[in-house]
């Protein structure tokens, strides 16, 4: 490896690229990371040229879509101008912000389709719970770093809390899947501040444990229902499992070569439905076929394991965690919205990362890159 | 906590970078699963899926629920369906829409109304979801695109069916009205049952009886070709049409109160005591409801917006007037149950009333005094120093809690959308509303209804039932049932009533007498209305619009006409057994005997066929 002493770990050297033997380019001294913006535009292009086709060539919503990016790419480069020293101080606050809009939104929140989740400014609504996907992880990555590593029992009990408080209200709003999303941020930074193997397995043990209750006493009719049709999709052939029917059929359809860009019959005979937002990795599988999907989820792939090293050669324990939890709860959207689309897990109204038609999420992910970008780019 | 040693944070950096590994890993083995999967899909099944897609002409569609019908209690009907025809561009699949109107407008007449609406509603639209172009396509215009259709991808043709309100200005403020959904309904509504529905209710009874009168939405597999079009139906469930509503409300009744009330501004509310039934409910002036439906034009919005009179306004439910004298009654019955006064106790009336050691004179209505008033005579002659007296004897936490029984101060629970509350003041409201101290010269003021207290005439009305029933509140409502269309069997709504506190029946007795008195005595404020068919016991009002100064007298002729006194009347007839109670609001009415009274008479009049009222009334003396 051609790099400096601080990367021990075996880490693969291609994702290593070697930027610090040549003079500082003008990325580094913007505090971008050449190799994650380059994956992260890559996947942008790639996935406006998805939604021109999923969204029936209508140039409005790539348009729309491609101002959400800029302001998501904007937002980002803000973010990397920040060192891990200021992110690190705003944790808490970020947190306590986040924690003190759900009380807001449970007060005076709109109530829409049945679930609380905006506050309304007016001209603007806004989802709190999106904070705290950032708020949760930086929260929990403050609160490990102040000790040595690996957390003892009882600090790891206290981010445990951390977690829960905001966690409970998000689900009680409600919404299962930012809940989900929230919760594994949180419980990824604590895998990666090296939580003993054996408290895992306690964990594991006990949400097993916990399942049948949340199944009986917590959840929503229609959330219940949502895991009966995964289970079995022909059981509704009009509601949710018209989704998944349809999207299995979109992508094996496609095949190993696909039917080729804006040819896919499912997506543009409407038979697909929600084809531009929640299920347009079904589109990606009709027209691209298999191939298209490889190349696709390599992408994804460089981006994770740029993170990774991102977290393995960080400056300090707050930085580690941190990058390496925000950079492993990317991987459990992707998976979340693919094993979803491809009929491996129940349907969870969760977009896929970055080429989705939609705007909430995609401003929080390109904020936590933009803390990767700081991560790496403030060392001295 | 120590500085970590150089050995320390080499061990936890080595354990971060062993769980980066070993996350690498895991990512990488999960995408893995993701690939067999997707290996299983595209190569495995890729012939049967291939089969599956090409043979994918089975589209599901949602097939809406016709909305139920409204009929008034004899079977009128006052909300109805009409089957048309519109022209609808879905947005989102046409590319150049300017030259797709102006290619259509070819075909079809299109005006410059017909593209300022489509903009209006273009703006408003779910996404995918057809905007109309043109409305009431005949059937030659019909035609004539099937022939072209094609050369129109994204537009199309589609039957549905329009409400339509028949009664139009008469019945706009009770039933509201139905507009296109728009993206603010959408966040209030199950999206599922809604696909297919283009209409929603925007207000009053159509709001209100929202989830009765859609239905439940059904679906058809349909075959389509391969652009999409549908070829022919399969199967399917059909849908549950909405069920139709049954009023209380009587059609001749509510025009016998919109004759009554003619030119003038003002809102009549006749309730059945025994079942809570609206029997008529008009706010005047009114609009023409069926401009709504299809988007009303900027202009016309506007001009409704605007017009002094608040022809949207709804009077009934939604206008809070001071209730005055029309309180004195129910506060001479509080008075009589929590023994502040008996029937003989004679309070003198000077013509003004002071509180102990103060100057500020509160005035009487009559400058002169009544002189020596018992209850029976302050009701009758309306006198203020005798209620002036006993409000504030009985003090405002009393007053407040006997009047909310009456649901004073709180929505009555009608089955409307936008029912306001009216205003029923007290220490706690003061202090939360206002950061003040209660002072007791308020509580007169409460005494005679006037201040800060506001009632809605549908308040009054419902209050005047209570007074009717003898403590029995029902809540009032406008549907009485609703039916499956062609159903010989309908579901009655629930009554919802609740009992008053426990009244000696002789203090029911009379407060009714003394109203009665209201009409019957040569001295009453409203003698002018007694029927020589049935008895009727009513109370007048005057709702004050503006304070006069200490020093001022309120003179009529001084007054501009929109800072006049409302009138109002409330009654029930008859009175050994009240079959109505009616509430009558005159807006810069002036006086309640002359103005509001009358009202109340030719309402009750129609609903139990009296001898219509004759000639016209002269002025009346008192309030």
């Amino acid at each position: 490896m051609a790099t400096k002493p601080i990367s021990t770990g075996a880490i693969p050297s291609g994702f290593d690229l070697d930027l610090e033997a040549a003079p500082p380019s003008i990325l580094r001294r913007l505090h971008l990371d050449p190799p994650l913006l380059l994956g992260l535009l890559a996947l942008c292009g790639f996935g406006l040229l998805v939604l021109y086709s999923a969204g029936d060539r209508n140039p409005l919503i790539v348009e729309r879509q491609l101002l959400r990016l800029s302001l998501a790419f904007g937002f980002m480069c803000g973010v990397a101008q920040l060192s891990p020293v200021t992110l690190r101080n705003w944790s808490m606050p970020l947190y306590f912000l986040g924690v003190l809009m759900l009380i807001a939104v449970m007060l005076f929140g709109d109530i829409g389709k049945g679930a609380q989740r905006w506050l309304d400014f007016g001209f603007l609504r806004f989802q709190p719970s999106e904070i705290l996907k950032l708020g949760v992880p930086m929260a929990v990555a403050w609160l490990l770093s102040m000790r040595p590593l690996p957390p003892r029992l009882s600090w790891t009990f206290l981010a445990v809390i951390l977690i829960l408080i905001p966690v409970l209200m998000i689900a009680e709003q409600p919404d299962l899947g930012t809940s989900l999303l929230v919760t594994s941020a949180g419980i990824l930074v604590l895998f990666m501040a090296g939580l003993r193997w054996r408290i895992i397995l306690a964990l594991a043990v006990l949400i097993a444990a916990i399942a049948p209750l949340v199944w009986f006493f917590a959840m929503h009719d229609y959330q219940r229902a949502r895991v009966l049709t995964f289970l079995n999709p022909e059981s509704d052939p009009l509601g949710t499992g018209y989704h998944i029917i349809q999207s299995q059929i979109a992508i094996g359809s496609g095949g190993i070569s696909g039917k080729g860009w804006l040819n896919g019959t499912q997506s543009h005979l409407e038979f697909l439905p929600e084809r531009h937002t929640d299920f347009i990795f079904a589109v990606i599988g009709e027209e691209f076929g298999l191939t298209g999907i490889l190349a696709l989820l390599v992408l994804y792939l460089f981006i994770i394991l740029r993170g990774l090293v991102i977290a393995a050669r960080a400056a300090d324990n707050y930085g580690r965690i941190l990058a390496g939890g925000l950079t492993l709860v990317f991987f459990v959207y992707l998976f979340v919205n693919v094993g979803m689309v491809t009929g491996l897990l129940p349907v969870v109204g969760v977009p896929l990362p970055l080429i989705s038609y939609g705007g909430t999420s995609m401003v929080t992910l390109m904020a936590g890159f933009g803390m990767l970008m700081s991560i790496e780019t403030h060392k001295k | 906590m120590g500085e970590p040693s150089f050995e320390d944070r080499k061990r936890e950096q080595r354990l971060v970078t062993s769980r980066a590994v070993v996350s690498g890993v895991l990512v990488i083995l999960v995408l893995s699963v993701v690939v067999l999967r997707l290996r299983y899909l595209q190569m495995d099944r890729h012939e049967h899926f291939s089969v599956l897609s090409k043979d994918n002409r089975v589209k599901i569609q949602p097939v809406p629920p016709t909305r139920g019908l409204i009929y008034d209690a004899n079977g009128v009907v006052l909300a109805d369906n009409r089957p048309t025809f519109s022209l609808e561009i879905t947005v989102e699949k046409v590319e150049d829409l300017k030259a797709t109107i102006d290619e259509l407008a070819r075909i079809i007449p299109i005006d410059d109304k017909d593209r300022a609406r489509f903009e209006r509603l273009k703006r408003q639209r779910m996404r995918f979801q057809g905007v109309p172009i043109r409305l009431n396509l005949t059937p030659s215009e019909v035609a004539r695109f099937s022939v072209d259709g094609y050369r129109f991808p994204g537009v199309d043709v589609r039957a549905e069916l329009i409400r339509i309100y028949p009664l139009s200005e008469a019945t706009a403020h009770v039933l509201g009205y139905v507009g296109r959904i728009n993206e603010r309904d959408l966040t209030q509504i199950d999206t599922g049952n809604y696909a297919g529905t283009h209409f929603i209710g925007k207000g009053g009874l159509e709001k209100a009886h929202e989830d009765v009168l859609h239905g439940r939405v059904g679906y058809q597999q349909v075959e389509v070709n391969a652009r999409g079009r549908v070829l022919r139906t399969l199967e399917g469930s059909p849908p549950t049409p909405g069920q139709d509503l049954l009023l209380y409300l009587d059609m001749a009744l509510q025009q016998s109160a919109i004759d009554a009330l003619g030119d003038r501004r003002g809102a009549v509310v006749a309730i059945d005591p025994r079942t809570g039934g609206v029997l008529a409910m008009v706010s005047k002036p009114s609009f023409n409801p069926n401009l709504f439906v299809e988007g009303i034009s900027q202009a016309d919005y506007e001009a409704l917006l605007h017009s002094l009179d608040k022809p949207l306004f709804d009077r009934a439910a939604r206008g809070q007037y001071p209730p005055g004298s029309t309180v004195k009654p129910f506060i001479g019955l509080g008075g009589l149950n929590a023994n502040f006064i008996t029937p003989k106790k004679i309070t003198f009336c000077p013509g003004h009333f002071s509180l102990p050691g103060q100057s500020h004179r509160f005035r009487c209505w009559k400058r002169t005094g009544h002189g020596s008033t018992n209850l029976e005579k302050a009701i009758v002659e309306s006198c203020d120093v005798y209620f002036y007296d006993l409000a504030s004897r009985m003090g405002i936490d009393r007053l407040y809690g006997f009047l909310s029984q009456f649901s004073f101060g709180e929505r009555t629970g009608i089955d409307l959308s936008g029912e306001l509350p009216g205003l029923l003041p007290s220490r706690e409201w003061k202090q939360r509303v206002r950061k003040q101290a209660w002072y007791p010269g308020e509580t007169l003021i409460v005494g005679i209804g006037q201040g800060s207290f506001l009632a809605t005439p549908l308040q009054l009305a419902a209050a005047t039932a209570t007074m009717a029933n003898r403590g029995h509140f029902i809540q009032p409502r406008l549907a009485r049932a609703s039916r499956f269309p062609g159903a010989d069997t309908e579901s009655q709504f629930p009554l919802v009533s609740r009992q008053m506190e426990t009244i000696d029946s002789h203090h029911w007795d009379e407060v009714i007498k003394d109203m009665a008195q209201v009409v019957e005595s040569p001295r009453g404020t409203a003698k002018r209305i007694r029927s020589p068919d049935y008895r009727i016991a009513g109370k007048t009002g005057t709702s004050q619009v503006f304070t006069i100064g200490q020093k001022e007298t309120y003179d009529e002729s001084k007054v501009s006409d929109r800072m006049r006194d409302h009138a109002l009347f409330v009654a029930f007839a008859p009175v050994e057994d009240p079959r109505i109670a009616v509430a009558v609001l005159v807006e810069n009415g002036g006086h309640g005997g002359s103005d509001a009274a009358p009202v109340a008479r030719r309402v009750i009049d129609a609903y139990l066929g009296g001898t219509p009222l004759a000639g016209p009334v002269e002025a009346s003396d008192g309030d």
